[in-house]
């Protein structure tokens, strides 16, 4: 109950109009910022530090939740109109997001992913003001033999992006796989593919690989295609708002998202991709319209950015109850803190509890805003599409290369852009899909990782696998994920044959 | 907002007239992300420059990547002879520039003072069975693998740290179980967790945990024992073992002497300022001072001591 009072109190903080000026501020910075592909937040946070030095530390935080939810949601924005993800989180999204897009439904997807935002940022919300510090201790349960379980349950995920022929499918996880090894090993810090490029040691950026298989594949491909038959542009089909049938097919995957996405985001190592690849394979298997998924499927969009928004959320968790930065934006907002002279952890709730409280009420308050913010925004965002096809790709065209050239003022990035893009291309012409090549990208370097760690400190022995309660049950539900669809395949045959 | 431009400007102006040429602006390249050490060094020393009017229109350059031998080639070849420009660097680069073959090393760049230091920690969560560093080190001699070391990068600061242990210790530094984490997080949470056996951190980022009694420190690597701080030296248990996490500053190769005179004089100002004592103490980092000269003379024996044990845990050739 006393959680109650002092959310009270921290509500009369953030409502103070200064405060409230702050909160719209950090929402409309944060959607810029989540738009543009290479300008995150951990950045933007970086560059307000020194100016916000002279602030109240409640309202410096109120600015910075604030361009920290509105950027997860603005990168949802260009993924869906531009097939442009601004974060890795908005991968997933942009598959059907797009295709929505292109049906001339982008009204009603931006519309989805913004309610889904906010009622899973205001759920994940008061399960952190709830919650928290006891998901915290359990959080803390997971070691490397968990985090591997859970990466193989997130690649699970790769078999509803497949598409249809199956060795298509597979050539885009083994790409995905190999260019995820680029780079330095963490553990034994040996270079593998760099080829003496030292601009390779830290990886090929995601970012810079979805924006190049997404968005550069798509324009260059439309572009080689349109010499041969001219498109309309994209029209907008009917209402921009969202119909009962969509609100229907919506409501659930929010929730479903938003309970998949606040645990995992609270996993120090959790992030806010994997939950986003975890809430698109649920709702494929749980829709009534299977076939619709890849081809612009509401609830593929709907559940996965209910899920990134709760794992945003999530993450504040450990960096409050622990002062542990799970993600380069909770750097920043530990940064931050220490700035003030304050260290999150065990006992910040005790001696800072005001600050704490202010900043989790003006988090509702934000969500509030970005709702408010982006929903009429929608129907004005998609007239975007109505620009003429070539202005449009070249616009995006332009847009990606800046926004990757941005990411570290690094023109080895920018060819690098163009090269995966030309790789898109081809991926395309050969009817490739790039979904499964970004999914196991960002999962396959996590996976290697967590299993050498595990086995190491197993000291070779792979029983540490099943030997942990918690690993050999997420382990057990990868399976059932893939053979209950299986096995319910089978009894139809056998009950369709005889 | 206006009228604080206006004065900004003034300011600069004025500085303009009465200082050498870089008091008018000065950039600073951190070879790292926003967030991280270099960065934090960089945007502590901005805050007094700034306060104390040393210099004006400071901006950071965020250069990540190759642990800091990105950062260290483009400073070094593209602001060669800028005389508005240093760059931070510190143990971290000395050790990545052996570790990738970096063909850019820290002889292309000039020493201009070392500024701050962490002292390093060994920590085991509060469930673990180990009480003192002589159980660890007696585990460790027995069976080195039976030992998992939780901490960063490996090359990092932390992995130097054990490669001087097991050298002290007289165990194989390449049967080191070393468990590598990419962020500060990541390792903190595998050690409260119990997942490894101990952690290795700088102090700071151990600090809260051990207040909150999550985690008990068994040594530290200091030379003498630090006040505040709740632990025994290596050297007090009888390991001949000392590291500090030193960050400093750099300044471009091609300058003239007037210019590096005058670079050097600034930074010697803004750390006898009271507003760089503040900041030393918000980090809790230790005031590890050196001006050009002795700097030079420390960072050319770190070099070689750190080139040394990278070969023994085989990192480097």
């Amino acid at each position: 109950m006393s959680s109650i009072s002092a959310l009270l109190d921290g509500f009369s903080v953030a409502l103070a109009p200064a405060n409230l000026l702050w909160a719209s501020l950090g929402v409309f910075m944060g959607t810029a910022i989540g738009v543009l592909p290479g300008i995150g937040p951990a950045l933007t946070i970086a560059l307000l530090l020194p100016a916000t030095f002279s602030f109240e530390p409640s309202s410096a935080f109120i600015l910075f939740g604030g361009i920290y939810y509105g950027a997860v949601y603005g990168s949802s924005t260009t993924a869906i109109l531009l097939n442009t993800p601004g974060e890795t989180a908005s991968v997933v999204t942009a598959i059907d997001g797009h295709a929505m897009a292109k049906q001339g439904r982008g009204a009603q997807a931006l519309a989805t992913a913004a309610i889904g935002s906010f009622v899973a940022g205001t759920l994940a919300t008061a399960a952190l003001t709830f919650v928290a510090p006891a998901l915290v201790t359990l959080a803390l349960k997971f070691g490397p033999a968990e985090y591997f379980a859970l990466m193989v349950l997130a690649l699970v995920t790769v078999t509803s992006l497949l598409g249809t022929s199956l060795p298509r499918g597979f050539a885009s996880i083994f790409l995905g796989l190999a260019l995820g090894l680029v780079g330095m090993d963490v553990q034994t810090g040996q270079a593998r593919f760099t080829f003496g490029q030292l601009e390779l040691l830290d990886g090929v950026g995601t970012v810079i690989i979805a924006v190049g298989l997404f968005a550069v594949g798509e324009a260059l491909y439309v572009v080689a295609r349109e010499r041969f038959h001219r498109e309309e542009i994209y029209a907008i089909k009917g209402s921009v708002w969202m119909s009962r049938e969509d609100w229907r097919r919506s409501w659930k995957p929010w929730l479903r998202g938003t309970v998949i996405g606040f645990p995992i985001g609270a996993l120090p190592a959790g992030g806010a991709e994997i939950p986003t690849f975890l809430s698109y394979v649920t709702e494929k298997r749980l829709t009534k319209h299977p076939e619709e998924f890849g081809k612009g499927a509401i609830e593929a969009v709907a559940g996965p950015e209910a899920a990134n928004n709760a794992a945003v959320a999530g993450v504040l968790a450990p960096l409050l109850a622990l002062g542990l930065p799970t993600s380069a934006t909770a750097a920043m907002m530990l940064a931050a803190f220490q700035q003030y002279g304050i260290q999150p952890g065990p006992l910040l709730f005790q001696t800072n509890s005001q600050l704490i409280w202010g900043l989790l009420a003006s988090l509702y308050i934000g969500n509030v805003m970005l709702l408010v913010l982006n929903l009429p925004l929608a129907g004005l965002w998609v007239r975007l599409l109505l620009i003429p096809r070539p202005w449009l790709y070249g616009g995006i065209l332009v847009f990606a290369t800046l926004g990757v050239y941005t990411l570290d003022n690094s023109l080895f990035d920018v060819a690098l852009l163009w090269g995966i893009g030309m790789l898109g291309l081809a991926m395309r012409m050969l009817d490739v899909p790039v979904a499964p090549c970004i999914v196991a990208l960002i999962l396959g370097p996590m996976a290697e990782q967590h299993l050498r760690r595990a086995l190491s400190i197993s000291q070779g022995d792979p029983l540490v696998f099943v030997s942990s309660p918690l690993a050999a049950g997420i382990l057990g539900l990868a399976l059932a994920f893939l053979l209950v669809p299986l096995l319910l395949k089978l009894r139809q045959s056998q009950a369709v044959s005889p | 907002m206006t009228i604080r431009r206006r004065v900004l400007l003034a300011a600069a102006f004025a500085v303009g007239l009465a200082g050498p040429a870089w008091a008018q602006s000065l950039d600073i390249t951190v070879p790292s992300n926003p967030g991280g050490g270099f960065d934090q060094t960089a945007r502590a020393l901005q805050g007094v420059l700034e306060k104390d009017k040393l210099a004006s229109r400071i901006q950071i350059i965020n250069t990540p990547g190759g642990g800091g031998t990105i950062g260290l080639a483009q400073f070094a070849t593209t602001k060669a002879k800028r005389a508005g420009s240093i760059m931070v660097g510190g143990l971290a680069i000395v050790s990545a520039v052996p570790i990738n073959k970096a063909p850019v090393t820290l002889d292309q760049v000039k020493p201009l003072a070392r500024l701050t230091g962490e002292y390093l920690v060994l920590a085991v969560p509060k469930s673990s069975p180990l009480q003192s560093v002589e159980e660890l080190i007696a585990k460790f001699k027995a069976d080195p693998r039976s030992v998992s070391w939780g901490a960063g990068s490996a090359g990092s600061a932390d992995h130097l740290l054990i490669g001087l242990l097991a050298q002290a210790a007289g165990v194989e530094p390449k049967g080191i179980n070393y468990i590598a984490h990419s962020g500060g997080g990541e390792a903190l949470s595998a050690v409260i967790g119990g997942h490894v056996t101990v952690g290795v951190s700088g102090y700071g980022e151990f600090e809260p945990q051990v207040a909150a009694g999550n985690l008990r420190v068994l040594a530290i690597s200091s030379e003498q024992r630090i006040a505040g701080i709740d632990a025994p030296t290596f050297k007090e248990k009888g390991l001949d073992v000392t590291l500090v996490n030193w960050r400093g500053i750099f300044a471009p190769p091609g300058l003239k002497d007037d210019e590096f005179k005058a670079l050097a004089e600034m930074v010697d100002k803004a750390v006898k300022s009271p507003a760089w004592k503040e900041a030393l103490q918000k980090h809790s980092w230790q005031d590890l001072y050196l001006p050009a000269a002795p700097f030079e003379t420390y960072l050319s024996r770190n070099r070689s001591s750190v080139t040394a044990v990278l070969k023994d845990i085989g990192l480097a050739q």
